[in-house]
């Protein structure tokens, strides 16, 4: 390429650029006469709504005046909201402690109806058979025993149960194994899991000590359960200590009638026999 | 709401007097005792009960011959019989639940349960 050709080609090129300058430039043109003509067209909208009565550059008081409302509404909501769910959980807790009211009483209710039973004779053999319907039905045992000591051997006698032969008890020395142990103490004894448990006459499931205060005059074992109760609740822990005090007073009192009644008859007959 | 007579057969006077107790918690409720299954069908004829308890072991005659007796008894075809009883084997239940019992209820006593039974079958 000769000198004189470069010089067209550069001279082309500056013409190429002039033009695309030229064309950017109309562009911006158009641009800034659209930009004024639109703010030209704002104003005018402007003074429009001035001339309605609008205030285009703060919002309406009533505006103001409403958003503010919703805010305070918004915050009552929010309020009230927060104390319905207060209330239900006051509520969930009234009717809960309404159960476990509902339930205390139900117990004390039996508590009553069982001592008034306990206490409503003097003839042992029908106190010994409240014992045992106490025990089912309130308890729910299916078989167990009542053995009292007899203080002349200081060892414990059975004398009633349910479910297994009274005979077949075992006649227990106080401190010996888990029952004369439960009479020792005055303790009352569970065993830790019923799972798997046989029946063992000298282990049995439970053994309450009738105790009259500390004085323990026996005890009731027991060596299963109903089919429907599988466990013992809070509630049967508190029944078994109040029951037991009753049942104690219960059979040391019948007992005594008992025996005072036979020492009557006995002297009646010897009086009898004295003065015929 | 007066004037429902209640019918407790149960041969436990304990247990009888746990029941009666209980159901006293219902007002308008008369509760009538029997101690077996003959005292109560002698207690049915003589009164007209809405509501009847039953235990089933009971000595003379026990509780599920009484359902049976009474579900025969036109007068008492669609009254409410409720069952409380140790048994607690299902086949027990379902055998007092087809001789015409409406419900059971096994002991221990479950006051809340039996409260609940009653008021549910009476629309209380």
């Amino acid at each position: 390429m000769s000198h004189h050709d470069e010089e067209n080609d550069v001279a082309g090129r500056a013409d190429e650029f002039l033009q695309v300058f030229k064309k950017g430039a109309e562009f911006t043109q158009d641009l800034l006469r659209e930009n004024e003509r639109l703010r030209f067209r704002v104003v005018k909208l402007e003074e429009s709504l001035k001339e309605k009565g609008y205030d285009v550059a703060s919002e309406a008081p009533e505006t103001l005046e409403l958003k503010k409302k919703i805010a305070a509404l918004e915050q009552e909501k929010a309020e009230i909201m927060g104390q319905i769910k207060q209330v239900e959980e006051e509520n969930q807790n009234f009717a809960n402690r309404y159960v476990e009211i509902e339930e205390e009483n139900n117990m004390l209710a039996n508590l009553y109806i069982a001592s008034y039973q306990l206490h409503s004779t003097l003839d042992f053999k029908e106190v010994l058979q409240i014992i045992l319907e106490i025990a089912i039905n309130l308890i729910g045992s299916e078989e167990f025993g009542v053995l009292l000591l007899d203080e002349k051997t200081n060892r414990l006698e059975p004398v009633a149960s349910e479910g297994i032969e009274t005979s077949k008890l075992p006649s227990i020395a106080i401190g010996q194994g888990i029952i004369g142990e439960a009479v020792k103490t005055g303790e009352n004894y569970f065993i830790s899991s019923m799972a798997g448990y046989e029946r063992d006459f000298e282990k049995p499931l439970v053994c309450i000590p009738l105790k009259i205060k500390e004085h323990v005059i026996g005890v009731i074992v027991i060596y299963k359960l109903l089919t429907q109760k599988n466990e013992f609740t809070n509630v049967d822990y508190e029944l078994f200590t109040l029951l037991a005090g009753h049942a104690a007073t219960a059979v040391f009192s019948s007992r005594m009638y008992s025996d005072s009644e036979r020492k009557l008859s006995t002297i009646q007959g010897f009086i009898d026999l004295l003065t015929k | 709401m007066t004037g429902y007579k209640v019918l407790v057969v149960e041969d436990s006077p304990t247990m009888r007097q746990l029941i009666v107790f209980a159901l006293k918690r219902i007002r308008g409720f008369q509760i009538f005792e029997a101690n077996d299954g003959v005292d109560g069908l002698k207690k049915l004829s003589a009164e007209k009960f809405d509501l009847i308890l039953t235990d089933i072991n009971m000595p003379i005659m026990d509780g599920l011959k009484l359902v049976s007796m009474v579900r025969n008894d036109p007068n008492y075809k669609e009254t409410p019989i409720i069952v409380i009883t140790t048994e607690g084997a299902t086949e027990d239940r379902e055998r007092a639940l087809a001789l015409g019992a409406d419900e059971y209820i096994t002991k221990p006593i479950q006051t809340m349960k039996i409260l609940e039974t009653v008021r549910k079958l009476m629309g209380i």
